[in-house]
């Protein structure tokens, strides 16, 4: 017996292992493909010693490239933890931050400060804003996303079935669309384009301040998720469970959806709404290390998300061409068949959660 | 083994709903009591209000009015935690993440005593280990949960309850959805648990039977909330447990301490007579059909049950005519034949 356990630790060590060696080269050949071609020890030294005999290498790299991959693991990080705490949270297994609405929410946040703005600049614009006006916007977007997601927590308290939460949370994410829309109906046509653009999601343009922001913010909503680990493994066995196991569920109910709300909204004021990570990459961390141990599965959520979101970004920079994909479309493409193989092998959806 | 000590106790408790400005009382002036190393049976017919009685218990709903002492203490006063170190619950959810190990469920019992991130110590292992071995589930320890058969899913949920290491178990229906074997079991882990580990175990069940011979002490519940406690055998004497459960259709057998459907109706008497175990099952064969068995000394027909060497032979005497028959289903099905006979 104790060595079976020994050993099944064992293999969850040598699986996160292989994942932190999948991280590091995948961040790397991130880095390392884009339209410009840079020779790959040119990108190392540019790196590490922050040195180039060619400046406009030099700034590719630092400006754009760096900061781009950083964000995807920031958003892989990020979008799946937030998926894997409302999964348990609501102990359904198709939760999600954009299946739930919670991502629309969030950009009704972000249209709201452009709305009481007073000026009709389009969401687009929050990266010519300054530092406050990015905390602004994170907040409104984290506020935006607590709004909605305490609306569908009230009616999960309802209503037990998996697929309905599904519909209402599809619901509630097209009423905050349509608030969007209406505003959006009254926009000028280039400012429509630009949001346009932000709704097809990008890891781009997210540079220094607003990084350093993005990151404090996913690094505080990662630590609150870490925090409340052991009150997600007991609220596994239900609410009702973990309160007689000395769990105030209300607080733990709170924790749970400030952090989640943090991730998702922070990460979709700066880069879109980035769909379909935050659903499939619980399921698939969940199958690979086969346990439903948060202490071992928010760290292991974290690097499969982000050997998954450097994989999607490569993707999107489609190597060798001049094109860029939009990284929602990668996402969804990777990420619909995932949903769909979790809602077919109901096997699977049962031993995790019903 | 120590004085028997009160874990929990009630006062003129009032337990039910509120709605708004409306309550709805389901039960009052409950005078409880629950000693350490007793076996509580809560019975009562379906929708009395055990399931009300033992959540409030649990402090997982308010009560009305009156007071709730857990270990000398006011269950209010309680902060989660501490509750947590106090009562522990088994409950009739089905638990919904399949994926954990019996292992891993039966580690988060230790949950009021671990740190921020659960690492288990030597001593909450030790604890574990105990759980596991006392329900007789270590050998599958390392199964999942979803590949667990119902009886051996609520063993599991009774060691994750034992590992919490409380005073107090309440259990909520622990044997619906169980098999007659694992019922059994179940009461009888139970009852010895009780008395090995000194800790009090309150259980709801509809099963009486197994309750009358495992309970310490029964509380009954009456359709309208009215409550009689005491040892089983004094509550079938005096007659609460009939009337708790009283319904047309069926009545409380005394001798036999069970539930007859129905109550007979005889038209036909038989004298019966032979071995005890041979009398009492064609009794109830014959009873099925409307046939009385008193041994009356009037002329009536005759059945001797005889038994030699595995081999039962009934002789019926009808009026002077002996047959025999090797089963019993031949004999009723000859008796109903010459009763009709006779009638026409």
């Amino acid at each position: 017996m104790k060595i079976d356990s020994a050993g099944s630790a064992g293999s969850h060590k040598l699986i996160i292992i292989g994942l932190l060696v999948l991280v590091v080269f995948f961040f790397l050949l991130d880095i390392l493909l884009g339209s410009v071609k840079i020779p790959f020890s040119e990108v190392i030294r540019i790196i590490f010693s922050h040195e180039s005999d060619n400046t406009a290498w030099l700034f590719i790299i630092e400006k754009i490239r760096l900061p781009k991959a950083i964000t995807a693991v920031l958003v892989g990080c990020g979008l799946s933890v937030s998926g894997l705490q409302m999964q348990t949270l609501f102990r359904n297994p198709l939760a999600g931050p954009s299946e739930l609405g919670i991502t629309a929410g969030a950009g009704l946040g972000v249209a709201a400060v452009m709305l009481t703005g007073g000026s009709s600049t389009s969401i687009y614009a929050i990266r010519q804003l300054g530092l406050s006006g990015s905390w602004l916007i994170i907040a409104m977007a984290s506020l935006g996303s607590a709004l909605v997601l305490s609306l569908i927590l009230l009616i999960a308290g309802r209503i037990r079935d998996n697929v309905i939460l599904l519909i209402v949370g599809v619901m509630i994410g097209t009423i905050t669309l349509s608030v969007v829309s209406i505003w959006q109906y009254f926009s000028q046509p280039e400012q429509l384009q630009e949001y346009i653009m932000w709704t097809f999601g990008s890891l781009g343009g997210v540079v220094q301040d607003h990084l350093y922001v993005l990151s404090g913010v996913v690094a505080f909503g990662l630590i609150l998720a870490f925090i409340s680990s052991k009150a997600l493994n007991a609220l596994l066995l239900g609410e009702n469970y973990a309160r007689s196991m000395g769990l105030t569920v209300s607080r733990t109910r709170f924790m749970i959806m400030a952090g989640t709300s943090l991730l998702t909204g922070s990460i979709t004021a700066f880069c879109g709404p980035i769909g379909f990570i935050g659903i499939a990459i619980p399921h698939i961390t969940r199958s690979l290390l086969g346990t439903s141990d948060h202490r071992i599965l928010i760290p292991a959520t974290c690097l499969v998300g982000t050997v998954l979101m450097l994989v999607c970004d490569i993707i999107a920079q489609m190597p060798g061409t001049q094109t860029v994909l939009p990284i929602n479309v990668v996402t969804s493409l990777l990420g619909a068949p995932v949903v769909i193989w979790i809602i077919i092998s109901r096997n699977n959806l049962r031993s995790s959660f019903s | 083994m120590s004085e028997p000590a009160s874990i929990l106790s009630t006062r003129n408790l009032t337990i039910g709903y509120r709605s708004g400005n409306n309550a709805k009382i389901i039960s009052e002036n409950l005078n409880l009591n629950l000693n350490s190393g007793q076996l509580v049976c809560l019975l009562g017919p379906n929708g009395a209000g055990k399931s009300t009685l033992m959540r409030t218990l649990a402090g997982l709903q308010p009560a009305l009015s009156g007071e709730i002492m857990l270990g000398g203490q006011m269950l209010l006063d309680f902060k989660p935690a501490e509750l947590a170190k106090e009562l522990s619950l088994v409950l009739t959810e089905r638990i919904e993440a399949g994926n954990l190990t019996v292992n891993e469920v039966v580690s988060l019992g230790r949950t009021p005593y671990t740190g921020w991130l659960g690492t288990l110590s030597n001593l909450d292992q030790e604890k574990i280990n105990r759980a596991l071995t006392v329900t007789e589930t270590a050998t599958y320890r390392d199964r999942r949960i979803h590949q667990l058969s119902d009886g051996e899913r609520q063993k599991v949920m009774l060691a994750r309850a034992l590992a919490q290491d409380t005073n107090l178990i309440i259990l909520d229906e622990p044997t619906a959805h169980l098999d007659l074997p694992s019922r059994v079991e179940m009461m009888h882990l139970l009852h010895t648990l009780a008395r090995e580990t000194n800790k009090a175990i309150l259980l709801s069940t509809h099963e009486l039977d197994l309750a009358l011979q495992a309970a310490d002490q029964l509380w009954l519940m009456k359709q309208d909330g009215e409550m009689t406690t005491g040892i089983p055998e004094d509550l079938v004497l005096n007659g609460a447990f009939e009337s708790a459960f009283a319904k047309t259709g069926f009545y409380f057998n005394r001798s036999s301490g069970t539930f007859t459907i129905h109550p007979e109706e005889v038209s036909f008497n038989i004298n019966l007579s032979g071995n005890t175990d041979l009398v009492f099952w064609t009794k109830r064969a014959l009873q099925r059909e409307g046939i009385g068995t008193n041994n009356s000394e009037s002329l009536t027909p005759e059945i001797f049950i005889t038994e030699q060497s595995n081999e039962i032979q009934w002789k019926l005497d009808w009026y002077g005519t002996a047959t025999y028959y090797t089963k019993l289903e031949t004999l009723i099905d000859s008796i109903r034949l010459k009763r009709s006979h006779e009638i026409h």
